[in-house]
């Protein structure tokens, strides 16, 4: 912009900030990427060492996949993670509906709650939710275990999908839902065929933040898991305590790959629907 | 408007019965729990006895135990400025020098925004372990001969925090620069405004809301945090959350614990507050 329009002197000030700018950035980016593509590296090493390259083998991979607790724990994080946004993803819509459309006594009380619950430290929410269960549940005789878990993701994910729900639908048009209710359409249909339809980006969005809130969450699950179930995070934190080797890089790659795919497929589709 | 709801009614009540509920009962009754048990007493076998008993608090200022608080919090407000320093010339390079690429640079932030506090920790364990790369590249260099110690410290644990935390802080700065409006930066330097003071009178004041939200974003989970002290500080660099954890397991003592845990959550409200009046409203009012 200095460039185009300011003078031959300008445009020599203009630049060196830029240079500066532009290498800086380039190192943050470095320091972003640096420490995942050494992980990953080393994930195809041929010895167990996760430092010194020896020579390209998959065999980890190999020893990944055949790793029985390994596939349970990931089979636990699909079941949690699903069950968790499904039921997170329904309230949270419903409540955004009920903040966006509503005045209502309370609401600065409803809407501090659903804040506080994505501000609160998660080390604080898990062990109150560890002492909950425990002085509760317990008594029910209701064990620490997915149940446990599922609760604990659908009451930390929900403010997040209401949060993102509720920004798509304060930018919504409401002369559509009212030109439906004109035309003789109930409640219901309104919001089936007229409503939804223009939120569902939010929606999705709100859903799949939950998923990967839930699918990567450690601490509060650490707390409400007890000892029969384990989840994917629960598995490499205890597998890195256990001592390091390039099963968990093999691991770490695929849980990274799977990520960038999605995140990646993800903002194609969202910018598709946005523009259409 | 005339259907908007004002007031209660049936369908208000079924959209919100089922969050009620939830975050009623599975978020504030556990933390009325914990503000219970935490004036209670914890007996030898792990159990409690509720009544009102001020020790537990009174124990967070013995020396030790505080020395862990302050450590905390030191952390935490060093990874927010670090968070800051590092982030901010990247959010605004993504902005106003991205151009065309500016969307494909953000999304290079998203994906370890996205992906897993663990594993991202985790690589720095390798790096940073005996004989990992750091070592290897401080011996090629020169600057040592033996191996050092770098696992297990507090610059491990901060190291791991800023790169954990590093993307929280840039994807508020980038969403509030990127509405700011580059004909102002244009009428400064018409003003005759040098770059530096466009950058510190015009541009910085207004992506404020982006340094609040990425401060707060970053400063409350490190205070909380306690993978990260756990796998690379060690027991030499205890942190708040990791003496929490302790009293719920080995320990078992569970009025200490949640003690500690009602004033880490009263402490960090009361620092969000501090820091949005004091830096907020200041930097706001003084344009």
């Amino acid at each position: 912009m200095a460039a185009k329009t300011g003078g031959p002197v300008q445009k020599g000030v203009g630049k060196l900030p830029d240079r500066a700018l532009f290498l800086f950035s380039l190192l943050v980016y470095a320091f972003l990427y640096a420490p995942i593509l050494v992980l990953m590296f080393f994930s195809f090493n041929s010895s167990k060492s996760t430092q010194n390259w020896t020579g390209f083998s998959t065999e980890w991979y190999g020893a990944l996949l055949r790793d029985q607790t390994i596939l349970d724990a990931f089979r636990v994080s699909m079941i949690v993670g699903v069950t968790a946004t499904l039921i997170a993803t329904v309230i949270g819509t419903l409540t955004a509906l009920a903040l966006t459309r509503h005045d209502f006594r309370g609401k600065t009380f409803a809407d501090s709650t659903i804040y506080a619950a994505t501000v609160m430290p998660e080390i604080v929410v898990g062990v109150s939710l560890l002492v909950f269960f425990v002085a509760t549940f317990l008594p029910l005789g209701i064990e620490l275990g997915i149940v446990t878990i599922v609760i604990a993701h659908v009451a930390f994910t929900v403010s997040f999908v209401t949060i993102v729900v509720r920004a798509r639908l304060a930018g919504m048009d409401q002369s559509l839902e009212e030109a439906a209710q004109d035309l003789g359409a109930n409640p219901v249909t309104t919001f089936l065929r007229v409503t939804l339809p223009l939120i569902l980006p939010g929606v999705m969005a709100g859903a799949l933040l939950a998923f990967t809130l839930s699918f990567d969450d450690f601490v509060i699950t650490f707390f409400v898991s007890g000892v029969g179930s384990s989840t994917l995070p629960l598995k490499i934190y205890s597998m890195i305590k256990f001592g390091v080797t390039p099963v968990i890089n093999a691991l770490s790659t695929v849980v990274l790959v799977t990520t960038m795919i999605l995140i990646f497929g993800g903002s194609r589709l969202l910018s598709r629907r946005e523009g259409a | 408007m005339g259907d908007k709801g004002r007031g209660w009614n049936l369908g208000l009540a079924g959209l919100l019965t089922p969050v009620t509920i939830w975050l009623g009962l599975f978020f504030l009754v556990p933390l009325l729990l914990i503000l219970a048990y935490s004036f209670g007493t914890s007996d030898v076998y792990g159990g409690i006895t509720l009544g009102f008993n001020p020790s537990n608090y009174l124990r967070v200022f013995d020396p030790l135990y505080l020395q862990i608080i302050v450590r905390t919090f030191f952390i935490a407000a060093l990874n927010t400025v670090l968070c800051l320093v590092l982030g901010y010339p990247l959010a605004y390079f993504i902005v106003f020098k991205g151009y065309r690429r500016r969307n494909i640079l953000i999304l290079l932030v998203m994906v370890p925004f996205w992906t897993s506090l663990l594993i991202r920790a985790y690589s720095w364990v390798v790096i940073l372990s005996g004989n990992g790369i750091a070592n290897k590249f401080l011996q090629f260099i020169g600057i040592t001969d033996e191996p050092l110690t770098l696992i297990f410290t507090p610059e491990a644990v901060l190291m791991g925090m800023v790169y954990s935390y590093l993307p929280f802080m840039i994807l508020p700065l980038y969403a509030s620069l990127e509405k700011f409006d580059t004909r102002l930066k244009e009428a400064a330097k018409d003003l005759g405004a040098s770059r530096w003071q466009t950058f510190w009178r015009v541009t910085f004041p207004l992506s404020m809301p982006g340094v609040i939200a990425g401060s707060i974003l970053v400063f409350i989970p490190s205070a909380g945090e306690f993978v990260i002290p756990q796998l690379l500080g060690g027991s030499r660099t205890v942190m708040t959350g990791t003496l929490i954890q302790t009293q719920f397991g080995p320990a078992r003592d569970w009025a200490f614990g949640s003690a500690l845990s009602v004033m880490l959550a009263v402490l960090l409200l009361a620092a969000i507050l501090f820091y949005v009046r004091r830096v907020g409203t200041d930097k706001l009012g003084g344009m």
